[in-house]
């Protein structure tokens, strides 16, 4: 199977942000790839691999990123996972939307001709969460979004996808070629089985660590430039941010004096008990 | 909360994308596979049998060797693994550091290629323990009047002697033991369950809980003739291998220094007395601003001597200083943290404790502060002292 996979930089989730005007202050911020990406490549890397059999290469796994050069350090990183190449289309942060990424993706769909693309189902940054769902649209091709399982069937034609509903899990059957978003549980140990690696296989909970050797061998694979004028894709952002707000400070909490007090205001001010 | 280091001058700029990248990978297995059990372990005086192959499994052990397995990592790349192990406990460092810069290492530059093929990808995956049997319980600080013998009779070596605080001595399934022969010290490998070899463990310590330190005893020892490490001549080779582990040792302490940093500053922030944070208190950033100076000190010390070792410039007189100076001020660091923490300091609910009393073995292992101080000294003034 040959799949495609986003990734992309966003700021570490754990440091305090800064803002000018309304843009992020890129000083002294520590990039790390996003989270559900992340979880993405190792889906990928599970459905294409034979785990049974010291994880002997069994596809291809090409990871796209847009964004400034420095991006590479994130993509290394996927390689040192495992991933076989990949592709990085120079943009800088502020003129990117949804549109443009998720057309971006489509050329290179287009160009590549994956049999699956996934994702992971949003970014922690900006927390749109419509890349994958767009990019399915303008494919023509089946999606299934938020998906905590998947399982290979029908010879390889398709996926059953397990998806995280209100109601418990809801199980949708893709055709290949077909766009899946990932969500949080997509890395417990028996979440994806691609129908070669033991269906018994349990991974460790959570995405690889990139073994060194991994990170050595990285060295050598490719990393591919690329732009959107070279794609052909249309560099006007639509999307416009109006203006940024930091949350408003916590205010300060009120010291109680008494037990009965904790629970008279419990009771009557937070209605909790 | 995962550890996010500490780098006020950028030194991380300095390394290449790969040497950023391990650090990255060995920051996350400690956060999730040394730090939830590391405490419990030091308690109860045990090594997990598990770490092994795991720090295997990533490609940890040995890796600056190339070939045999190895990942061939740059010198700066393997100082930060043992800077990163460090950070979660001197003694899954030591561990570290034994099997790759004290066996692993001896075998690769001065084994047969029989032996190399034998031991190194079985070490590498961390599926052979080896440890590094030099000292002995008279001759420390003075390995070259060791005693341990090794006689040559008829097709075999006979050992006799013993080894005193060896690390990993009784768990490991080969030991590399120094001897002298008629002509000269030479390395042999010892293999477990060899006629005449026994293994003790040294109980009681209060420093490296989480490593098993041993003696080795040889007792009319058996040894095949192809045990000697064919390249091994004079004390100039155990010399050569402890080069190699203070080298790692002088980033390990950086990663030690780091935890009690970080653990100094998030505990003053937090609590208070005297109805202000301990850290708005001008002692106590004084403290901390002492820490954060002498650990980027440390920081550019290591990325040099890396550079130059990667160069094949390093002496091994400038890689002491390097040992010299980052291990006591880690040990500074630790028991500064320790200060700051007040009562909460002497309880293994915090590190700082913990890392302190490891690094008392640290400032005394491979060449203690004074003769560390001995071999600089020599180096710039021309005059031997260590008589
Ligand atoms: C936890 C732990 C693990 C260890 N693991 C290993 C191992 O795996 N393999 C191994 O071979 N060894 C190992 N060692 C041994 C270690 O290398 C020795 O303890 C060290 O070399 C010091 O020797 P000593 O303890 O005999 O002290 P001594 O040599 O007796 O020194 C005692 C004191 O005298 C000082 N001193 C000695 N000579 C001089 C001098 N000429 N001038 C000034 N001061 C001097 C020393 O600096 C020290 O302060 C380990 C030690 C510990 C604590």
């Amino acid at each position: 199977m040959k799949i495609l996979v986003t990734a992309k930089r966003v700021p570490d989730p754990e440091q305090k942000v800064k803002f000018k005007g309304n843009t992020l202050d890129q000083s002294g911020v520590n990039w790390q790839l996003n989270q559900f990406d992340e979880y993405a490549v190792e889906s990928a890397l599970r459905l294409t691999e034979n785990a049974s059999s010291g994880n002997a290469r069994n596809g291809e796994v090409i990871v796209v990123s847009l964004g400034p050069k420095d991006v590479q350090q994130q993509l290394r990183s996927t390689l040192a996972m495992g991933a076989d190449r990949a592709i990085l289309v120079d943009a800088s942060d502020e003129n990117l939307d949804s549109e443009i990424v998720a057309r971006t993706v489509q050329k290179l769909v287009e160009q590549e001709r994956p049999d699956l693309v996934l994702l992971g189902k949003l970014a922690a940054d900006s927390e749109a969460n419509d890349v994958g769902q767009r990019l399915a649209g303008y494919l023509g091709w089946p999606q299934a979004t938020f998906a905590c399982s998947i399982e290979v069937t029908d010879g390889g034609k398709a996926l059953l996808v397990g998806r995280e509903v209100d109601a418990g899990v809801e199980t949708k059957k893709v055709t290949l070629p077909a766009v899946v978003t990932v969500d949080l549980r997509i890395v417990a140990p028996q979440a994806v089985k691609n129908g070669v690696t033991a269906a018994t296989h349990a991974y460790a909970d959570g995405p690889r660590y990139a073994s060194l050797k991994g990170i050595m061998a990285a060295k050598k694979k490719t990393i591919a430039d690329s732009s959107l004028a070279a794609l052909g894709v249309a560099a006007t952002v639509r999307a416009k941010v109006a203006s940024v707000d930091a949350p408003p400070a916590r205010k300060a909490g009120v010291k109680v004096a008494s037990v009965e007090e904790l629970v008279q205001k419990l009771h009557n001010e937070a209605k909790v008990i | 909360m995962p550890f996010s280091g500490l780098d006020y001058y950028n030194v991380e700029d300095l390394y290449s994308d790969e040497e950023r990248q391990v650090m990255q990978t060995l920051r996350r297995f400690v956060d999730d596979e040394i730090m939830p059990s590391i405490g419990r372990h030091f308690r109860a005086g045990t090594f997990d049998p598990a770490w092994p192959r795991r720090l295997g499994e990533l490609g940890a052990l040995g890796a600056s060797l190339k070939g045999y397995g190895c990942a061939g990592l740059s010198p700066v790349g393997y100082g930060l693994i043992m800077q990163e192990l460090e950070r979660g406990d001197s003694g899954v460092r030591s561990f570290a550091s034994v099997q790759g810069s004290l066996v692993m290492y001896p075998i690769f530059a001065f084994g047969s290629e029989a032996q190399k093929d034998r031991w190194l990808p079985k070490m590498a995956r961390g599926e052979a323990i080896g440890c590094f049997g030099l000292s002995e319980p008279d001759f420390g600080s003075n390995p070259a009047g060791m005693r341990c013998s090794a006689k040559r009779v008829g097709d075999k070596w006979i050992l006799n002697g013993e080894k005193r605080w060896i690390t990993s001595g009784s768990i490991a399934d080969v030991a590399v033991v120094w001897a002298k022969t008629e002509d000269k010290i030479r390395g042999f490998l010892v293999e477990r369950g060899a006629k005449g070899f026994s293994t003790r463990n040294i109980e009681g310590k209060f420093s490296l809980r989480a490593s098993v330190t041993s003696e080795l005893i040889f007792e009319d020892c058996e040894l095949p003739l192809d045990a000697v490490l064919p390249g091994s001549s004079g004390l100039r080779s155990p010399l050569e291998c402890l080069s190699q582990a203070r080298f790692g040792i002088s980033f390990g302490a950086i990663g030690a220094a780091m935890a009690c940093y970080d653990e100094a500053l998030n505990y003053t922030r937090e609590r208070a007395q005297f109805g202000k944070p301990l850290a708005s208190h001008q002692l106590v950033q004084q403290k901390l601003v002492d820490m954060l100076q002498a650990i980027t000190q440390a920081q550019l010390m290591v990325w040099r001597i890396g550079r130059l070792k990667e160069a094949g410039r390093a002496r091994p007189q400038q890689i002491s200083l390097c040992k010299r100076n980052n291990v006591k001020m880690a040990l500074k660091c630790a028991r500064t943290a320790r200060e700051l923490l007040g009562a909460s300091g002497i309880t293994d609910a915090y590190q700082c404790g913990r890392h302190m009393c490891n690094l008392e073995s640290v400032y005394t292992y491979e060449g203690t502060d004074h003769i560390q101080t001995l071999i600089v000294g020599q180096d710039i003034t021309g005059i031997s002292a260590f008589q």
